[in-house]
């Protein structure tokens, strides 16, 4: 107990510079930001094509995008992660070998950012398909009546039109890909978690690591609210408050 | 004679019209709603089309700038014809979207409910096709979208967005949207029906001064006597065939056809 509370104590051991772990937590944090930055852009593209594609597509496009969605959301993201990171890289090293060439080494932080990317892209076309389907149609026609190729007409109308519709959704998702970076842990990408069940385990301060490294999630969190904030009162910038 | 074109129209009937809808038909599933409907609009007329509902106006309107595919029929406008492919499913689907894209910017449509874009402000959605379609310098666009705004009387609303906007005011500034592409023919799609009645005169006011400055129009519309006024040629539409058209003195006043007298006789 005395040891314990020692530990908790032991303020030094949060230097930036060894034999503090400060600076390795940090560094954990920015692998995690950087997969959730990176899942969240990958899974918003996919969340884009998969919304559209359920949306206009033809019946065996949206047949193969129900199975997609339905499928990612069903299995736990931990066992996805385990799955996509060893079965995948598997997998690629299997076509390399029949294509003759070398085995590839795939990084940690490439896979885990193609894991989260797949989990958010599922869930971020459910979300975006609702909000598509709440842009007034006249307005997607008027576009088309005044020339606008399709592609146009996403982008400048249906995209902008449908952020406020979005936002909500596409925030929670935002909070919980920062958090699912974690789940990488297993397979060892050197992410805050991770570092900090290393540094844990090194100096047997479990207790100070593991609160330092909640206080740097909870930072990402608030900080994003801010952002997140922002960007919603530019969404609905068109939009009359209802109170 | 009401109409600022009379005479007009013979003139311009000698040169390429401005639009020629030859034999249009539209079926949607079982019901065919345009049952063959050739029509032509030379040059500075202004064509209203009056019809009970379901007659198929507004159809045959959206058929023109194709938001709406024909089942079989011509477009032309200025004598290039929409070219258009069958569909494989006994109808017809664009065949060349860019000549499409291209037609469709010398045509402006003003919509029933506005259908103004609600992320952008009123100025913003004037120099929206100017911009992004047509390729017009950005501080140009804006020059003249200023222009248009004042026009009709929405200079101190360029920077509000649309849904801050009386009815009124939304299609004001959606007709300014159709001005600032410098359109060969303007499609107005009963621009004034879901407007609360006193904002009505507003946007007819703007669409009265347009006709008589010698724009090319088609108007779908339930304002008979609207209509009358500032239209050269009146087109009554019955169960997806043209009842009868003409002059709108004649039309009005001495109507052959007995569906055009019962109509009459019912919004009069």
């Amino acid at each position: 107990m005395i040891d314990w509370i020692a530990g908790l104590a032991a303020w030094e051991l949060l230097a930036l510079e060894p034999p503090g772990w400060g600076g390795v937590l940090l560094r954990g944090l920015a692998v995690s930001l950087q997969v959730a930055v990176g899942g969240y852009l990958l899974g918003f593209l996919i969340g884009v094509g998969g919304a559209t594609g359920k949306l206009y597509g033809g019946p065996i496009l949206r047949d193969i995008l129900d199975v997609y969605t339905t499928l990612v959301r069903a299995v736990p993201e931990l066992v996805l992660i385990l799955l996509l990171y060893y079965a995948g890289t598997d997998a690629l090293n299997q076509i390399m070998i029949l294509l003759g060439a070398e085995r590839v080494d795939i990084s940690g932080l490439a896979a885990g950012i193609f894991v989260i990317g797949v989990v958010q892209g599922a869930y971020q076309t459910e979300v975006l398909r609702g909000a598509f389907k709440a842009v007034p149609h006249g307005e997607t026609e008027a576009a088309r009546a005044y020339g606008m190729s399709p592609l146009q007409v996403l982008r400048r109308i249906t995209l902008p039109g449908m952020l406020p519709h979005a936002v909500p959704g596409l925030s929670n998702l935002w909070l919980i890909a920062t958090k699912d970076t974690a789940l990488l842990a297993v397979v060892g990408v050197a992410e805050l978690t991770l570092v900090t069940r290393q540094a844990g385990g090194t100096t047997k301060s479990y207790f100070l690591f593991f609160c330092a490294a909640g206080l740097l999630y909870l930072m990402v969190t608030l900080l994003s609210n801010v952002v997140i904030r922002l960007i919603e009162r530019h969404a609905r910038r068109g939009i009359p408050a209802v109170r | 004679m009401s109409s600022p074109q009379s005479g007009a129209k013979t003139g311009a009937q000698a040169s390429t019209p401005a639009v020629e809808v030859a034999d249009l038909r539209k079926r949607f599933g079982d019901l065919e709603v345009l049952k063959g409907v050739s029509l032509t609009a030379g040059n500075g007329d202004v064509v209203a089309i009056i019809g009970g509902s379901g007659s198929g106006k507004s159809t045959l309107l959206r058929c023109i700038n194709m938001l709406e595919l024909p089942t079989s029929g011509a477009v032309s406008i200025q004598g290039e014809t929409i070219e258009m492919q069958p569909d494989g499913r006994d109808g017809l689907r664009p065949a060349n979207a860019a000549q499409l894209r291209r037609i469709r910017t010398r045509l402006a449509m003003v919509f029933q409910s506005f259908n103004l874009w609600q992320h952008m402000t009123v100025l913003g959605n004037v120099i929206e096709a100017p911009v992004q379609v047509m390729g017009v310098p950005r501080d140009e666009a804006i020059a003249r979208a200023e222009k248009l705004l004042e026009r009709v009387g929405l200079s101190d609303k360029r920077d509000v967005y649309p849904a801050f906007l009386s009815g009124g005011q939304q299609q004001r500034a959606a007709i300014a949207r159709a001005l600032a592409v410098e359109p060969e023919v303007m499609l107005f799609d009963e621009p004034t029906s879901a407007l609360d009645p006193e904002l009505v005169g507003e946007v007819l006011a703007v669409i009265a001064d347009l006709a008589r400055e010698g724009r090319t129009m088609l108007l779908v519309t339930h304002e008979m006597k609207f209509a009358r006024e500032v239209a050269n040629h009146v087109v009554f539409l019955a169960d997806g065939v043209i009842e009868e058209e003409g002059p709108p003195d004649l039309v009005y006043s001495a109507p052959k056809s007995e569906r055009l007298q019962k109509f009459l006789a019912t919004v009069e």
